[in-house]
């Protein structure tokens, strides 16, 4: 599935790495889909609750390199 | 891991922006949009004393872009009890010029244009050009007055409050849209019948709920968020620790936003000479 943006947040923590995914997906329509790049490990679990906390659906989160990941959040609100 | 890029702007903000707003950012009221407006609204403050102290502090800290602070005292030994945007190292400063120098040091983002002047009937409406949204933060009927005249003739929106002792009263009149001070209470009451805070007293906390409340107003105006206090008065008795409130409807034969007004323009024999603010 191809990405309708892709963020790049490496180097940012919680909650930053939330903000800025917040920030992302706040322009975005509904529908669309949103890639997440980050490199933060305890993000990988506090960035896909509060995606879903927001009302949003969360495809994947899946290891893009070491120490890195990628979260794929369908935009539903 | 990699270092946070910081010189690098994300979606419209800096790096420290994204950082000293996230708290307020991660609200789905505010969010990136409700920010973004905030850094580029634009406040008046009528008065930097009790009232006009915390709801400048809590507008700055919320990143109101640019921040007007009209008085015309100087900071006083017997302000600081309450006036919590001064300090001793400013005793004897112009207040503007206080408030300015801790605003600068809050948040670097908020732009402050210091009026070293009292809100007369002669400056009232070229002062209030600009600005989206005023704070009343006067210590004095008559500037009340003013200040309600000036905003209703403008069409500008602004918190009113008023303390005595352990009492605070606000109100948010959006002109022509709901009632305005006037609809409450139709005219100064003599000089003289009514003790000031100089004369009564006031316990510091309640200008400083009343003025955090007033920029809570003045933010969710900006943001278009919530419900405002338009049509209410909400009243705190800090003494007995009761909030409470009543309905304001909006009087159809009040002088300033009645149906065939009285009041048409500002003339200073309808603010008597006492147009002090701030203290």
């Amino acid at each position: 599935m191809k990405a309708d943006r892709s963020i790049d947040i490496r180097g940012d923590i919680c909650p930053y790495t939330y903000v800025k995914a917040k920030l992302a997906i706040e322009g975005m329509k509904k529908g669309q889909l949103l890639e997440v790049l980050l490199d933060h490990e305890p993000a990988i679990r506090s960035v896909p609750k509060s995606m879903r906390s927001d009302g949003h659906r969360v495809l994947s989160v899946k290891k893009a390199g070491k120490d890195e990941w990628k979260i794929l959040v369908r935009k539903s609100r | 891991m990699k270092k946070p890029s910081v010189g690098k702007k994300f979606l419209g903000f800096t790096q420290d922006q994204i950082v000293r707003y996230s708290r307020q950012m991660i609200l789905n009221e505010v969010g990136g949009k409700g920010q973004k407006k905030l850094l580029s609204s634009k406040v008046l403050v009528v008065g930097t004393g009790g009232l006009g102290s915390p709801a400048t502090l809590f507008l700055a800290a919320a990143g109101i872009g640019r921040l007007g602070l009209v008085d015309g005292d100087k900071v006083d030994l017997s302000n600081l009890q309450r006036q919590v945007i001064h300090s001793t190292n400013t005793l004897g400063v112009p207040k503007v010029e206080s408030a300015k120098t801790t605003v600068n040091a809050l948040n670097p983002d908020v732009d402050v244009v210091a009026y070293e002047k009292r809100f007369t009937p002669a400056n009232a409406l070229d002062i209030l050009k600009g600005w989206d949204f005023v704070v009343d933060g006067s210590d004095n009927f008559p500037t009340k007055f003013l200040i309600n005249d000036a905003c209703v003739l403008a069409n500008k929106p602004f918190s009113h409050s008023g303390v005595l002792r352990f009492i605070g009263m606000i109100t948010t009149v959006l002109p022509r849209k709901g009632p305005c001070y006037r609809c409450l209470v139709r005219e100064a009451p003599p000089q003289g019948t009514v003790p000031t805070c100089q004369e009564a007293g006031v316990l510091g906390t309640v200008p400083g709920v009343m003025g955090t409340i007033q920029a809570t107003e003045a933010i969710k105006y900006l943001l278009g968020i919530g419900n405002l206090l338009v049509g209410r008065v909400l009243y705190w008795d800090a003494l007995g620790m009761k909030f409470d409130q009543f309905e304001l409807k909006r009087n159809p034969k009040c002088p300033t936003c009645g149906d065939k007004p009285l009041i048409k323009g500002l003339s200073r024999a309808n603010y008597g000479g006492a147009c002090r603010v701030g203290r």
